[in-house]
């Protein structure tokens, strides 16, 4: 069971994909596993074959637990079994925690060895407040930036930066390319936004990796989360992997994509696990700026807010120009202000030449 | 449905059809004709485009930026869609007659 997220403890398999015998290459989706982000697909870390299926559907397990094993590495499985420590659940408590769409991981036991029997589960809700909605995945999502965002304000020293950029170079050069192409290979200004971010992210050391129990340990791909909102509520940031090595059009593509995927509740296990940065746009939205709460264990987010004409000064004229407020949230432990500033400014300096994005 | 949609019921259906596709998490019972996608549903400048990348796939009708506001909603869409057809097939007709 890979870890799709810093605070993932464990996820329940919904359904293999593959049965023993089938080979499968890197990248190819081996399962679906349920988890607080909703269902994602399991893809192989490998090019192999499967020998055997270990989980069966329906069982929940946790991180590091062995899925299935693949031909020629029969020495894997002891270890990893053994150290299975999901919370006990009697099969009466899990099923009444099904019918109050509640997760019996998440109460606490009372039974032998800790288990979590009946009557936990329905002292639960009482304990932890109103019983949640029917809809239980978007419950699930709720909890999970719960947690996540509590985490970061909690560990996480934010220093904020923000920066007002004169779009005109960037929507200019847009129109034209835009024009000239059928809808399908048309850009939109989000893929601007991520491109310049990611390359600001490859040029400037600090912004891009993980903050771990070691410090800060720098990443060289920027695998570049992108905050998704879902339709009702809710969000996730699944990643577009190494996207400063990416075309426009490419990331076009892969964002538009992945946007029809999250909302169809179908993200890949290499997206949603590996962001080393976050891109937030709520520009749709019509705020001006956004001050954005750094995913842990990352430690930077830029947020874009809405592109509005307003009045700018240039060569000692007062001009109407299409700005938009930059914003840099990141982590004290790692960088200053100062290099956070020209962070902000080399991402300034793209989007003023889009043609070199 | 009602309003314009109801004058091509067929081209509605089709375009409530792709409309699921690009948005799945859209209930198409609840789709009103005449309300506009982005306060139904949030939607946000990639489903317009996604939506735009269908309607072009299924129609071959090509949509200029401009008129992406055109396909705010179902009514507005199915107008939008039935005039750029009429506008494609007018020459044929015209060397019909």
């Amino acid at each position: 069971m890979p870890s799709l997220g810093a605070d993932m403890e464990a996820g329940t398999l919904v359904e293999w994909r593959v049965q023993p015998g089938a080979h499968v290459r890197r990248g190819d989706v081996m399962a679906l596993v349920d988890t607080e982000k909703g269902i994602i697909d399991i893809e192989s870390f490998e090019d192999a074959t499967v020998e055997r299926l270990i989980v069966q559907p329906g069982a929940r397990v946790p991180v590091g637990a062995i899925l299935a094993l693949f031909e020629g590495e029969p020495t894997k499985v002891a270890a990893p079994l053994a150290a299975l420590r999901a919370q006990r659940v009697s099969p009466a408590a899990r099923a009444r925690a099904a019918q109050l769409g509640i997760d019996p991981q998440t109460v606490k036991g009372t039974g032998p060895q800790g288990a979590v029997t009946l009557q936990d589960v329905e002292q639960a809700p009482a304990s932890q407040g109103p019983p949640p909605s029917p809809a239980a995945g978007r419950a699930g999502i709720r909890n999970a930036i719960a947690v996540s965002m509590s985490r970061s304000k909690r560990e996480i020293p934010h220093y904020y930066l923000q920066l007002s950029m004169d779009l005109r170079p960037a929507l200019d050069w847009l129109e034209q390319f835009n024009a000239a192409r059928p809808v399908p290979e048309r850009l939109l200004l989000a893929a601007l936004f991520n491109k310049a971010t990611a390359r600001a992210a490859a040029e400037k050391p600090g912004f891009n990796g993980y903050y771990g129990k070691a410090g800060f340990e720098a990443v060289k791909p920027v695998h570049l989360g992108v905050a998704i909102a879902l339709r009702g509520g809710g969000l996730v940031a699944p990643a577009i992997r190494e996207a400063d090595q990416k075309t426009l059009p490419m990331l076009m593509r892969e964002l538009q994509d992945l946007v029809m995927r999250v909302r169809a509740g179908h993200m890949r296990s290499s997206e949603i696990s590996s962001a080393t940065i976050t891109v937030t746009s709520l520009g749709d939205e019509g705020v001006d700026v956004v001050y954005p709460i750094i995913h842990p264990p990352q430690v930077a987010i830029v947020g874009f807010g809405s592109v509005v004409e307003r009045p700018w000064a240039i060569d000692g004229r007062i001009e109407p120009r299409p700005l938009v407020s930059v914003t840099l949230a990141a982590d004290h432990r790692v960088t200053d202000g100062r290099l956070g500033a020209q962070f902000l400014a080399r991402i300034r300096d793209l989007l003023t030449r889009p043609e070199d994005l | 449905m009602s309003g314009s949609t109801a004058a091509d019921p067929a081209l509605g259906a089709q375009i409530l059809a792709l409309l699921v596709e690009v948005a799945p998490d859209v209930d198409p019972a609840k789709v009103r004709p005449a309300e506009d996608f982005r306060q139904q549903f949030d939607f946000d400048s990639m489903d317009v485009f996604s939506f735009a990348t269908a309607l072009h796939a299924k129609f071959g009708i090509d949509i200029a930026e401009r008129d992406y506001r055109e396909l705010a909603s179902l009514e507005k869409c199915v107008a939008y869609v039935a005039a750029r057809l009429r506008a494609q097939e007018s020459p044929a007709t015209a060397l019909k007659s």
